[in-house]
């Protein structure tokens, strides 16, 4: 009788807890919400399976108990049990309700897969590279073409390691700041992942897409922001010690915002540039130290 | 008398073995520790696990101490947390139930279950005991080292798994590891021939595959699943010990780790992971399928029915166990595997589904119209189904490959897998524990410390991991230290987390009972009748209990029917052992039924 009621309970308590949970997907901002509702859908189709499955066993142990009052003694001459090992036809009628079943959890899970590996023509490309523990990314800048790279090439002075010479690489935006990561709304974008050193995986929950990030390889998905906003990076996938502190920030804005802060970064070509003169600036700025030194020495005296 | 084909079985050896007696051990060493003996080595494989499992358990305390209480416990490093997990893992998948349940339960009842005296190999079966110890031990070994144990995760991933950023990464930590796992692999492949071959070849007469109980067809289909899955994790470890101690790169491509460029190049992480799931993903099943025979055992003898639908159940074991080789990859839907994978893998996957389903379906249409008695094994075998039906739902949501790409590496998984692979076979471990106890030793386990084991086992361990799996749908990532500054998480999940951890805590120390219980009934239980729960299958018709080496008397025991004979109408008792002739069963006497 407990027994029966309890197994009852667990059925009546899991399906209230999930009707009343706190706890459930932050709310969406990219056009994945098609996940969502095969999700959806994947609860309605096992959610009935297991109340019926439990209800089913709670009212075969309520029914169907012993009435001998030793619980352990098995002895039982006055047979209760039916005897009827096997029926053919509710085995069939059970394994076609069950391929109906998963066939209606796979088609709408195939058909939404079809689309997240299908990337449309429109969507620009962005590169996230990750390393231990921190994010850093590339944009194609004016060309809309991202540069060679090779892990080889990576030095203090080229940490993307880019191919110098490569035409393509001359406009990308480098972005080494991992909380700096910016997406234009509604624009379909292709995150192009890579990772110089361990197994990462580029993980924002409200875009609900994530993709392992494999040194060697570059991986990708794609999605289209839909909401503004701020929203935290995660590494998904276990990196070493540092694997839980591993973050970054993306800022989904509109197009002008988007523009304006694309406008502030530096090309490639431009940083490299940069690099360049600051090692020609070097001795000329020793020398102005040296000769506001000996200023400073003459006005002391 | 309805059996089911009750033909006379031809060409088999003699049943009388007169020669036995110079098998027997004749002193203490070899009678205890170096025994030959299945039953011997079957409870020394078992207290080894359950040594290990323990330690096991108390990582997992540790592990939840964290997450419940990120303020608290101080001494909990990040490296030492990404430890527990990593150990606490590897322990509870391959050294404590993959041990158990074919190294204890395979050596204890595939001799006696199949009518054999042995194993066919008994030296062999012996050394795979010591083996598998000595690589328990080279595992203990390596919490005790400079670094520590690998911090890799229980998938031991390249390249972290072998580089300075993750704990024991490049020290001894991770060689200990795989050298452990190679070790454990030779053990496992010794005593694995040793019961595919007794299957196949010591059955006594009568005992026909279709006879066999399901216990036995779980426990066959897993170790055959083992023996064609463990090499694959031998030769990854072989290569990754190869990539970690001479340099080369079979996973490793050029990498440059921490602005600095190794001197690795070309190799494929990727590679590790095909090979690491086509044995990972059959491992679930090896765990899973001595699971699901034992408890159609357990269910059938508690509720004094013959399982429903036995050839649908062997068929499903096999197709379960052939299908288990064609998911692998549904574990690398997010690796950076060709995409387009995803259709073929997520298919197999469902597929895989529908003889799962009809296992359940069958077990509850065993209950049905049975006459069922809510004994503690019974009481864990329902408790399995729940477990198992709701772990196998989810196991719906990450198979289905577009819905794992939010769910994966989330909590939602580690409730999954806890669920499906580690509360329902464990809680299959006690049931048939508290069934095969009083054969074992002779006496019963105390019934009310197992009730009180039973209630706080199944509600807490339902209780820690059914609002878990709600924790993924948050987005709350797996294997963090610390979700600390995360804005999408609420304050509300470090409460639930809170939750958790003393539910944890809870049924860790009701272990504890059991454990109490074990020991004490061993040597003061109440005395079990023979066959106290009236079972029909051959381990419960030996001539002395516990049964000696050699396991039947003088003559082998000759088998006529199924191990589920039931309730058959027509005989007097409600159950009709597989040794009995057909001429000898007792029927209801035409005068009793005027």
């Amino acid at each position: 009788m407990w027994v029966a009621i309890i197994v009852a309970l667990v059925a009546i308590g899991s399906l209230v807890f999930h009707l009343y949970t706190p706890w459930w997907s932050t709310e969406i901002a990219s056009n994945w919400g098609s996940m969502d509702t095969t999700i959806d859908i994947t609860f309605w189709i096992t959610g009935v399976a297991y109340i019926l499955i439990l209800m089913f066993m709670a009212m075969c142990i309520y029914r169907f108990q012993s009435k001998s009052k030793k619980r352990q003694n098995l002895e039982n001459t006055n047979h209760k049990a039916d005897y009827n090992p096997e029926s053919k036809k509710l085995e069939v009628w059970l394994t076609v309700i069950t391929a109906v079943g998963v066939a209606g959890l796979l088609a709408p899970g195939l058909y939404v897969w079809n689309d997240y590996v299908t990337v449309p023509e429109d969507a620009v490309e962005v590169e996230v590279m990750a390393k231990q523990w921190e994010w850093a990314f590339r944009y194609p800048g004016a060309d809309g073409k991202l540069g060679l790279s090779d892990a080889k090439l990576i030095n203090e002075d080229n940490p993307f390691g880019l191919h110098l010479d490569d035409p393509n690489a001359q406009d990308d935006i480098l972005v080494s700041d991992g909380y700096d990561l910016h997406l234009q709304l509604g624009q379909p974008v292709t995150m192009l992942l890579r990772s110089l050193d361990v197994l990462h995986d580029f993980y924002v929950p409200q875009f609900r897409a994530k993709m392992d990030m494999v040194p060697g390889l570059v991986t990708y998905y794609w999605m289209t922001p839909t909401r503004t906003g701020e929203f935290d990076i995660l590494c998904a996938e276990l990196c070493g010690t540092s694997h839980y502190a591993m973050r970054g920030l993306v800022t989904v804005e509109g197009k002008d915002a988007y523009d304006a802060w694309m406008a502030e970064q530096e090309t490639f070509a431009q940083t490299r540039a940069d690099i360049k003169n600051k090692d020609d600036l070097i001795p000329k700025v020793a020398m102005n130290a040296n000769a506001q030194e000996t200023d400073t020495q003459t006005v002391t005296r | 008398m309805v059996d089911i084909t009750p033909e006379k079985i031809e060409n088999v050896g003699p049943a009388e073995v007169p020669e036995a007696d110079l098998y027997h051990a004749h002193s203490w060493w070899t009678k205890y520790v170096f025994s030959q003996d299945a039953k011997v080595i079957a409870v020394q494989y078992g207290c080894t696990a359950v040594a290990i499992g323990l330690v096991g358990l108390v990582l997992s305390w540790l592990m939840r101490l964290q997450l419940g209480f990120p303020e608290s416990f101080s001494f909990i490093s990040p490296e030492l947390y990404l430890q527990f997990v990593t150990m606490h893992g590897m322990i509870m998948v391959i050294y404590l139930l993959t041990a158990l349940f074919l190294g204890g339960f395979g050596n204890y009842l595939i001799p006696l279950m199949v009518g054999a005296r042995d194993m066919v190999f008994p030296y062999v079966n012996m050394l795979s005991y010591w083996i598998y110890l000595v690589a328990v031990l080279v595992l203990c070994a390596s919490f005790f080292v400079t670094g520590g144990p690998t911090g890799a995760g229980w998938t031991l991933y390249p390249p972290q798994a072998i580089l300075t950023g993750t704990p024991g990464g490049a020290g001894w930590g991770i060689v200990l590891m795989l050298v452990s796992l190679s070790l454990f692999i030779i053990g496992f492949t010794m005593g694995g021939l040793n019961y595919v071959v007794t299957i196949l070849q010591g059955r006594t007469r009568g005992m026909t595959l279709m006879r066999m109980p399901l216990t036995i067809w779980g426990i066959f289909t897993a170790t055959v699943l083992a023996l064609l899955a463990f090499p694959a994790l031998f030769v990854s470890a072989i290569m990754m010990t190869l990539d970690s101690v001479l340099g080369t790169s079979f996973f490793m491509p050029a990498i440059v780790e921490f602005g600095e460029q190794l001197s690795y190049g070309g190799g494929s992480p990727v590679l590790f992971q095909h090979l690491f799931w086509f044995f990972g993903h059959p491992e679930v099943y090896i765990v899973a399928l001595p699971a699901f025979g034992i408890v159609s055992d357990l269910l059938s003898i508690h509720a004094r029915r013959h399982i429903f639908g036995y050839r649908m159940m062997v068929w499903a074991i096999v197709g379960i166990g052939a299908l288990s080789f064609v998911v692998w990859a549904h574990h690398m839907y997010v690796s950076g595997m060709n995409p387009y994978f995803g259709f073929f893998f997520a298919t197999t996957t469902l597929i895989i589904a529908v003889p799962t389903a009809l296992k359940v379906y069958n077990w509850t249409l065993t209950l049905w119209r049975g006459d069922i008695h809510l004994t503690i094994p019974m009481l864990f075998a329902i408790a399995f189904i729940i477990t198992f039906v709701n772990g196998g739902i989810t196991g719906l949501f990450l198979g289905n490959v577009v819905v794992d790409v939010p769910l994966s590496d989330t909590m939602f998984v580690v409730a999954h897998f806890h669920m499906v692979m580690g509360v329902a076979p464990i809680l299959v471990v006690f049931g048939a524990i508290y069934h095969w106890f009083p054969l074992m030793t002779g006496r019963m386990l105390n019934d009310a410390m197992g009730r009180f084991h039973f209630w706080v086992t199944f509600v807490g361990a339902y209780l820690i991991y059914f609002p878990m799996h709600y924790l993924g749908f948050v987005g709350v990532p797996r294997r963090y230290w610390s979700v600390d500054d995360t804005s999408f998480i609420p304050d509300s999940a470090a409460d639930l987390n809170a939750f958790i951890t003393v539910a944890a805590l809870i049924v860790g120390f009701a272990q504890v009972v059991f454990i109490f219980n074990i020991i004490v009934s061993t040597f003061k239980g109440k005395l079990a009748e023979r066959n106290p729960w009236k079972a029909t299958s051959l381990e419960w018709q030996t001539d002395t209990v516990p049964p000696g080496h050699g396991n039947f008397g003088k003559e082998l025991p000759v088998v006529y029917r199924w191990a589920y004979s039931f309730s058959v109408p027509g005989t007097k008792d409600d159950y009709v052992p597989q040794n009995i002739h057909p001429d000898d069963v007792k029927l209801v006497s035409s005068e009793s039924n005027v």
